[in-house]
């Protein structure tokens, strides 16, 4: 047993509807003892008065309910995106704006590379952004024209490889026949490598081999770093293809003392059969540690609008592109959905485009026919075209949502015009449907698709300004309180979680976010800006600066 | 040589499992390396199986199975290096794959040679399933990438029922070749097209017993690999073709599947012949013989 703490700050904000805010709170044992004024604490007897976020904002500590722990992973390789980008270390990248800043970054690193094969890859380029300028393999032959090098886009859907590159995959000859591999003037590839049937086997030539689509130790153990710069006490790994082996690793990463944050651990559809999957996760809940939660579901329907393999209802893509692609069979997701509603373990479902989203809904619907659960809580995530009639068939059938927030900022100008069209872009991620449909909600980075950060996510979901300042779509815009309770409560309640976190209160696990700024005297515009000291995390202190 | 990758596609429940079992059993030497998106559904028969072992299942006669979750590239990788070197790669595509997709992917793995796209069809839900709320554009899109298409369970409906599904398939998937079941049997050599190669056992007529007619061509002169490919793939009564010509510049393997063709060039020296196989009563062995003469070359 250890003591109690009393913490002041200039402000708590609780999330705790009793309370709203206080001024001190009680720590001991990992878990909040009481929030309120100091006389009240006082007199839960012995304390220490530690005064150190005495002129700090304290607020639940912030939980991401949709990213992967392979932000972490992704600072081993080069970052080439628009917007300035913070690593674990805390060194902030600046965005490069021009190919020539591009190539300059990718030779600096180049050259400090020993082994003169050793394939050089950077990540999270963004042409938009450069007037959809087209980066050719002469460009990224400046870099080498002997070592592969490639380079991700940031939507993860194109991959820039140099001439070395294309060699090695098998592609520089003539004739190439797909929609997926570009031609120059020459008639060979011009290096730009679309769709995961090309950019998968590409990639292997330049550096995405299956290290660098595994999780390791030290991925995990940057992520929680990151979590600690962006406020984060909890977050969503979703999801891993879970084995003994990986959950070892997650153990064992998570069980280290100064591990700072709680991954909530879901597994993933893939590779498993409904019954293996569904079996496997729920024999996990028990491994669950204060640090690690297992024993949820992740299953993936649809793929992405901008990489046009969403599933569209009618009319479909706006720049007429055919229909997207299924990643599951129907009969599969309600085999899943009936046996996980059977043995109590949640699923959470990727439905980007809206005919994914009404497969879930009315999958889920004929699941509960058959094995009713008052309280599944059943999470579409990303949802990012649902109609109001879908919305309000969700909250009536219990289940919860999880909006792209952060996309609506980096890709919504694409979607107005090339996407989706004007209509349906300004219903995106409609957060004010969501809430007055009665859907708990929450927000998402889906990092590291775009930067972790919640505070960034609440910002967007509140503004709806795009990259280019406009807002788009007026209506679905949410209060900066509303946005500031769904990265902390309603990311709780999605994940099932909300009796231990999200709130500042008596009884839960003594979570906080450092803020050296108040956010709920932010408006929609400014709240992106409001920074974070660093977190408290079952009552341990990470300060960002040091961690 | 390169290895040949076979996709083997078609919705749940249209027989994808009946068939690798049936290849299993049938395999008869060749070895097979079959890829499966996850065993749990797999119902191999369990006579098969000699070991399994996390993501690998040996099967008797030197086939194996394996998971390949969400890395198939690694599991192509995998059995590409394995020794003894594979016969022949399948792969059962999920569901709601397109097998073209794969096949794409398959063609740019090093040392590896995409073969057919095989699509299954179950008789009595196909139709059905190409009306499918949310699948009808992914069902017809399956049946369309097909070289030759395989309806199953043709013995629960009547025939004419039979006949009303091929009319229709024939006009989604006009490219494709029928594979025809006769007593719950199917030619491995239509199937897969694995013709003994000479160094392994003689050449003989390999389809006696089947629906199948098969003729062997030795060609005497040198060949336009193009020309040929060309010709048989056009022959709509030639399922498959395959085997060994001289060109001008050296031996071409060629290979023909429904109405697809490709050669490669290779460095060394094989036994020349060319198997192809057609439908009995629709084959006519004499036309194959023609395409062939059309194809020589008098110039080299």
């Amino acid at each position: 047993m250890s003591g109690t703490t009393i913490y002041s700050a200039r402000k708590i904000i609780t999330m705790n509807p009793n309370r709203p805010m206080v001024t001190h709170v009680a720590v001991k044992d990992g878990r909040i003892l009481a929030a309120g004024s100091l006389d009240e604490l006082a007199t839960w007897g012995a304390f220490t008065l530690d005064e150190r976020f005495a002129d700090k904002v304290i607020m639940p500590g912030l939980i991401e309910g949709h990213a992967h722990s392979m932000e972490g992973a992704l600072w081993s390789f080069t970052y080439v995106g628009w917007f300035d980008r913070m690593d674990p270390d805390g060194k902030i990248w600046s965005g490069v704006k021009t190919v020539d800043d591009v190539v300059d970054r990718m030779s600096q690193i180049e050259k400090t590379m020993n082994d003169p094969n050793e394939p050089l890859l950077g990540w999270g380029l963004d042409p938009i952004y450069m007037d959809n300028v087209r980066v050719t393999r002469h460009d990224l032959d400046r870099v080498s024209a002997t070592r592969p090098i490639g380079i991700l886009h940031a939507s993860g859907h194109i991959l820039n490889v140099n001439t070395k590159g294309l060699e090695l995959a098998g592609l520089l000859k003539p004739g190439q026949n797909h929609p997926g591999i570009p031609l120059g003037d020459d008639g060979l590839p011009n290096g730009e490598l679309k769709s995961p049937e090309i950019t998968m086997p590409a990639g292997k030539h330049v550096g995405m081999d299956r290290a660098f689509l595994a999780a390791d130790a030290e991925g995990l153990r940057n992520y929680g770093r990151l979590c600690v710069r962006a406020g984060v006490t909890t977050s969503s790994d979703l999801g891993q293809q879970l084995n003994d082996d990986l959950v070892g690793v997650f153990e064992t990463v998570t069980g280290q003392a100064d591990y700072p944050v709680c991954l909530v651990a879901f597994c993933i559809n893939l590779g498993k059969s409904p019954a293996e999957l569904v079996d496997y996760t729920a024999s996990m809940k028990d491994r669950s540690t204060q640090r690690l939660e297992l024993g949820k579901i992740k299953v993936i329907a649809d793929g992405s609008i901008q990489g046009f393999s969403a599933r569209l209802q009618w009319p479909g893509y706006y720049n007429g592109a055919p229909n997207g692609l299924w990643y599951i069979a129907p009969d599969q997701m309600a085999d899943i959905y009936q046996r996980a509603l059977a043995a109590g373990v949640q699923v959470h479902t990727h439905t980007n485009g809206d005919e994914a989203t009404q497969l879930a809904i009315e999958t889920l619907e004929g699941a509960l026919r058959k094995h009713p659960d008052f309280d599944h809580r059943f999470t579409l995530q990303h949802c990012q075209l649902a109609t109001e009639a879908q919305f309000r068939k969700m909250g009536r059938l219990g289940m919860c949502v999880n909006l792209f927030a952060n996309h609506h900022f980096y890709w919504g100008d694409e979607h107005f015009a090339l996407t989706v069209g004007p209509e349906r872009a300004e219903r995106m991620n409609a957060c004010r449907t969501a809430l007055d449909q009665g859907v708990p909600m929450t927000i998402h980075s889906d990092a590291p698709v775009t930067p972790l950060g919640p505070l960034f996510t609440a910002a967007a979901a509140a503004s709806r300004r795009t990259a280019s300042g406009r807002v788009q779509g007026e209506h679905q815009r949410i209060s900066v309180k509303e946005a500031l309770y769904a990265v902390t409560m309603g990311a709780a309640i999605t994940m099932k979680m909300d009796d231990q976190i999200g709130s500042i209160e008596i009884g839960k696990r003594a979570d906080f976010a450092v803020l050296y700024d108040d956010p709920t005297e932010a408006d929609p515009d400014t709240l992106k800006e409001v920074r974070v000291w660093g977190t408290v995390q079952g009552g341990r202190i990470f300060e960002a600066a040091t961690i | 040589m390169k290895i040949p990758v076979t996709v083997i596609g078609g919705y749940l429940g249209a027989g994808k499992t009946t068939l690798i079992n049936y290849m299993l059993r049938s395999a008869n030497g060749l070895r097979l390396a079959i890829l499966v998106n996850e065993f749990g559904d797999l119902a191999i028969d369990q006579d098969l199986i000699e070991a399994q072992d996390d993501g690998v299942m040996a099967i008797s006669g030197g086939c194996v199975c394996c998971a390949y979750g969400n890395d198939m590239i690694g599991a192509l990788e995998d059995m590409r290096d394995a020794t003894p070197a594979f016969d022949h790669i399948l792969i059962e595509a999920s569901g709601v794959a397109l097998p073209a997709s794969i096949m794409t992917t398959v063609g740019m793995v090093y040392g590896l040679r995409p073969d057919a796209t095989i699509v299954l069809a179950d008789v009595e839900q196909i139709r059905k399933n190409a009306r499918h709320k949310f699948l009808h554009d992914t069902i017809l899109a399956q049946l369309e990438q097909a070289d030759l298409l395989l309806l199953t369970k043709t013995d629960l409906v009547d025939a004419s029922v039979v006949e009303d599904v091929k009319d229709w398939l024939s006009t989604v998937a006009p490219i494709a070749r029928f594979l025809p079941i006769a007593n719950g049997e199917i030619a491995l050599e239509a199937l897969i097209g694995a013709i003994p190669f000479a160094q392994r056992r003689p050449m003989e007529n390999v389809t006696h017993k089947s629906v199948f007619d098969s003729i062997v061509i030795t060609p005497d002169h040198n060949i336009d690999p193009q020309a040929l490919g060309e010709a048989f793939a056009n022959d709509p009564t030639i399922t498959r073709a395959k085997g060994f010509v001289q060109t001008a510049t050296g031996t071409a393997l060629i290979h023909v599947v429904g109405s697809r063709y490709a050669f490669d060039l290779l460095d060394d020296h094989h036994s020349l012949g060319v198997v192809c196989i057609g439908i009995k009563g629709e084959f006519d062995p004499s036309n194959a013989e023609k395409h062939m003469r059309h194809a020589e070359r008098t110039d080299a």
